[in-house]
């Protein structure tokens, strides 16, 4: 009988760490394929008019659609670099959905409400971009602290309270556009009046992406610099490896759940408002496109690495756009790219074992227990 | 309060917390046995669109059933594999199923109509209420307890059973000790990763079941987004019944509750608005985690399996 067994690997070769998640990732691909198949869908056209929404006419002079896809990207990268700083010291922020809805929220009273409740306020782009990304970094980074304190004062899961904070979160902003802050003049269309122009992020040339993708990769350096050269990355990174040596080392889990929470929330935070200010211009349905969820399968699929993050939140939204496309021209339903997504997710796990163990095959009597 | 009031609400209660009661006691078993299951949102979408389109399709509620309990089964089974047979994180292949859950379901609900069309807004075979003679007549607890479908009426059967199994037999008292020392139960020549395997299958069955009563009798139907986070719910109740059988029925009807005072507000025309009503589960849940988890704060006392969650390999045994 031949057996298979796992040895682990004392000191996995450097290649690894890059070919398993890229093989796991092609692999994916075959697997929803068949997927596809059996639900008698051409895996291969689905898959070309996938491709061609997401980069189609990249060389064809025009790049709509390759920006949209960075479009898509943006709010990805901020919400998966937010969850994994969270996941790195193995706090489950699965929150991040509803810390970006909070910060768009805290954006969008920022451009709706100062303007004539301060009319002192300088009314530029600088002096406003910075009072609504810190509103939106505020607020983001507080409703992380509500999971934040119940875990380190009562040890209550952050899994089910982060959780239940989108819930609550989407629920109350939908509220916000839908009764309070709906617009008299909107013709009875639920979303808040327009934000005065001098709020909106500027974008580049006439496509859609603006300046927050910009904001998304000074962020991803930031949290590269924070795990690689600093003390307080050095002690989330420990706790997250080996939380007794840590304590032990005398490294406060309670100081550091509170600033990883403070970081990711506001990361996320951030997204909610790069949404607001760079797209929408107002306060609507759909600020909330699961980008907190999608934001696991990036961090993950990312191996929780900042520059990785970036790359792999541009893959997840060439899905999405892609996705968008074949609803369009093959009348497939845009789900199609969640499952992609979450079969990527899937071998991507999987495939870690290859990483960490040798497989060894035996051939050995039966009966013989290892 | 009047007595038919309290009649109503406890109805609705009941009905509205069976599906939670399944997934919650599926999910207790599955923790029991050492294994973290957050698929449960992804298992009980998938049982509702599978169990409603099987039903549709066949006319027979049965197999509706038990398509959802297959599915269901059949998720958990991909959540075994990659977390007991690979090693991967619980955690995250537990999500990587509700991620996949909802949006397969999702797919699936504009595909397995007629014609490879849409199920939204067809209309299927449903659970009818089966009123049992003399029970239902009984004073306030009569209506509510005994006007109800089948599933419903399962359920008072399952919970003593599940109990009866966990505490009374050797094989339930073989899985509190899996989920405590797995080592241990090893050690008595009991294959523990092969029962991880089925009970973990056992739990993804009854979410599916509990995403069944959904589509088939609560809100019947499919539409997108049907359990509405009822598969968070149940994974948070397992904490606050202790991993018990009938602690997680009282905290499904907690819940159901809260839904009926909700449905009950709404119907009479209240100035509070939808959108915060809809709040109340959840606000819940999280209240009734930090009650549970201050009332004693070590997880070892609330009866935490030691080893849930902790991957179990012999070769490296500590």
């Amino acid at each position: 009988m031949i057996r298979f067994r796992l040895e682990r690997r004392i000191d996995p070769p450097r290649y690894l760490s890059w070919a398993v998640p890229v093989a796991s990732v092609v692999l994916a691909l075959v697997a929803s394929g068949l997927l596809l198949l059996a639900f008698g869908a051409n895996p291969i056209d689905t898959f070309a008019a996938m491709w061609d929404g997401a980069f189609g006419d990249i060389f064809g002079g025009e790049v709509y659609s390759a920006s949209e896809t960075l479009v898509r990207a943006t709010p990805l990268m901020l919400t998966g670099l937010a969850v994994a700083v969270a996941f790195k010291m193995k706090f489950w922020n699965i929150g991040a959905e509803g810390q970006l809805v909070m910060g768009g929220i805290a954006a969008s009273a920022v451009a709706l409400f100062l303007p004539d409740a301060a009319p002192w306020v300088p009314q530029t782009l600088v002096v406003y971009g910075l009072i609504m990304g810190g509103a939106a970094i505020l607020a983001g980074a507080l409703w992380a602290l509500i999971p934040a304190l119940l875990k380190a004062y009562l040890n209550v899961s952050e899994i089910i309270v982060t959780l239940m904070l989108n819930y609550i979160a989407i629920l109350w902003y939908s509220q916000l556009f839908t009764t309070s802050w709906k617009d008299p003049e909107g013709l009875g269309f639920p979303g808040s009046a327009l934000f005065p122009e001098f709020t909106w992020l500027p974008r580049f040339s006439n496509t859609r992406v603006n300046v927050a993708l910009l904001i998304g990769l000074v962020a991803a350096v930031g949290v590269w610099v924070l795990f690689a050269k600093t003390r307080a990355g050095y002690e989330i990174r420990l706790l997250g490896d080996n939380p007794e040596a840590a304590r032990f080392a005398g490294v406060s889990v309670f100081r550091n759940i509170l600033l990883v929470m403070l970081i990711s929330g506001g990361l996320a935070g951030l997204a909610g408002m790069g949404e607001v200010a760079g797209i929408s211009h107002k306060l609507q349905q759909g600020l909330s496109a699961n980008n907190g969820f999608t934001a696991i399968i990036v961090a993950w699929v990312a191996k929780l690495q900042p520059g990785a993050i970036v790359l792999v939140s541009i893959l997840l939204a060439a899905v999405f756009v892609g996705g968008d496309q074949i609803q369009m021209t093959m009348g497939l339903p845009a789900s199609v790219a969640q499952v992609v997504q979450g079969v990527m997710l899937f071998f991507v796990l999987g495939g870690d074992i290859f990483s960490q163990y040798r497989i060894r095959v035996s051939r050995e009597r039966v009966g013989v227990v290892a | 309060m009047s007595l038919d009031l309290i009649s109503s609400i406890l109805g609705i209660a009941v009905f509205a917390g069976t599906s939670l009661t399944y997934a919650t006691i599926g999910e207790a078993i599955t923790e029991r046995s050492g294994i973290l299951n957050l698929g449960v949102e992804g298992m009980m979408i998938m049982g509702a669109v599978t169990g409603f389109a099987a039903a549709f399709h066949t006319g027979s509620l049965m197999i509706g059933v038990l398509a959802a309990m297959g599915i269901g089964a059949l998720l958990a089974l991909l959540h075994a594999f990659v977390t007991i047979t690979l090693r991967a994180d619980q955690i995250v292949s537990g999500l990587a199923i509700t991620l996949v859950g909802t949006g397969l379901a999702s797919f699936l609900g504009e595909r397995l109509g007629p014609d490879h069309g849409a199920l939204v807004g067809l209309q299927g075979p449903r659970f009818r209420d089966a009123v049992i003679p003399g029970l239902s007549s009984l004073p306030v607890v009569g209506e509510a307890l005994f006007a109800q479908d089948l599933v419903v009426y399962s359920m008072y059967l399952f919970i003593p059973l599940v109990w009866f199994y966990i505490y009374r037999t050797s094989p339930g008292q073989q899985l509190r000790a899996m989920g405590e020392s797995p080592a241990t139960v090893e050690a008595m020549g009991i294959p523990v990763l092969r029962y991880r395997y089925i009970y973990t299958m056992v739990g993804g069955a009854l979410a599916g079941l509990g995403g069944a009563h959904l589509s088939l009798a609560y809100t019947p139907g499919w539409s997108e987004n049907l359990t509405g986070g009822r598969g968070w719910i149940a994974v948070a109740l397992v904490i606050f019944a202790s991993w018990r059988p009938a602690r997680a029925f009282a905290g499904a009807l907690l819940f159901g509750g809260v839904n009926a005072v909700q449905f009950r507000l709404q119907a009479s025309g209240t100035t509070i608005s939808a959108n915060l009503l809809n709040m109340a589960p959840y606000i819940m849940t999280i209240l009734v985690l930090v009650l549970v988890s201050s009332a004693s704060s070590l997880r070892s006392r609330l009866g935490a399996p030691a080893a849930l969650g902790v991957p179990y390999s012999r070769e490296e045994r500590t």
